[in-house]
């Protein structure tokens, strides 16, 4: 017996849900994302995913596999010179779905499905490595310091819990230094973000770390949290 | 073709019906605007998922 279709079954036919998937997956490469319900959008994913394939094969014979499925020759071209090269990297995956909430009327879940071109993301594991070897960097760097000075840091940071109690709009807080005019470090032992709307820090392998705008910046998460920031996403 | 014998009792219909429920709608707040959002779906007020903002999400004056 033949392994059914996974997903639920669209329009009134065979013949019919085979035009659904081919219009779908021609409007999804005509426009890069295109919005439809929940259901048509995991129905599509893995036909888009496998005409892609076809796609970064990028010969005759795949161009008239495809050419059996979208039939507008604009959009095949398309799909073989502008979208394949930006998938040559990407190990499947191509397309994303994303839940947007109900329509009104019926309440069919929607989703939104786009085609992944940005370039690949570094992997985590390349980002945890970065992020220890700046670490290891700082340590050295704080162990050159005297001790002195750090008990000095300590009570000063005291002091500022004390006064931020009492007003919580503080200037600058302690163990913090502002960021340079475009949000960089002013210093490379100064490694934390913080974000002085939210109250909160961003450490280097934090996930909103890349995106956040610090205002100033602190030299480790201890630091941060003395200083009143609490950390980001906790 | 089958067919009730006996006509039903209000009382076995509204007891059948009580156990009709509701549950309550799993709400998050969005890292982004702080409006109460479902998980796993874009925020509906200020249309972003993971970084990414998607026009469509936002709900308009016409949806409730």
């Amino acid at each position: 017996m033949p392994t059914p279709t996974k997903g639920p079954r669209l329009g009134g036919g065979p013949a019919h849900e085979r035009l659904i998937l081919a219009n779908l997956a021609t409007s999804l490469f005509e426009n890069d994302s295109i919005t439809t319900t929940e259901a048509k959008a995991k129905r599509l994913r893995p036909l888009a995913e496998r005409l892609i394939t076809f796609a970064k094969r990028g010969d005759l014979h795949a161009r008239r596999r495809v050419m059996t499925v979208v039939r507008d020759k604009g959009v095949v071209h398309r799909l073989f010179t502008e979208i394949a090269p930006d998938m040559a990297e990407r190990p499947g995956g191509y397309t994303r779905i994303t839940k947007i909430g109900a329509r009104k009327g019926d309440n069919a879940p929607m989703a939104v499905i786009e085609l992944v071109r940005e370039p690949i993301a570094k992997k985590a594991t390349v980002k945890e490595a970065e992020a220890a070897t700046k670490r290891a960097a700082k340590d050295a760097k704080k162990a050159e310091k005297p001790a002195k000075d750090e008990e000095v840091v300590e009570v000063e940071v005291e002091q500022t819990e004390a006064t931020e109690a009492a007003e919580a709009a503080a200037e600058l807080p302690q163990g913090a230094v502002a960021a340079n005019e475009d949000g960089s470090s002013p210093d490379d032992a100064y490694t934390v973000k913080g974000n002085m709307n939210s109250m909160k820090y961003h450490e280097p392998d934090g996930q909103w770390f890349e995106q956040t705008v610090a205002e100033v910046w602190f030299q480790s998460a201890e630091d941060a949290e003395a200083a009143g920031f609490t950390k980001a996403g906790a | 073709m089958a067919v009730p014998k006996r006509k039903m009792s209000r009382s076995n219909t509204r007891s059948r019906r009580a156990n009709w429920k509701t549950t309550a709608t799993v709400l998050t707040t969005c890292p982004q605007c702080k409006a109460p959002t479902q998980p796993h779906v874009a925020c509906p007020s200020c249309g972003t998922y993971k970084g990414r903002h998607y026009d469509a999400a936002e709900r308009t004056e016409h949806q409730g």
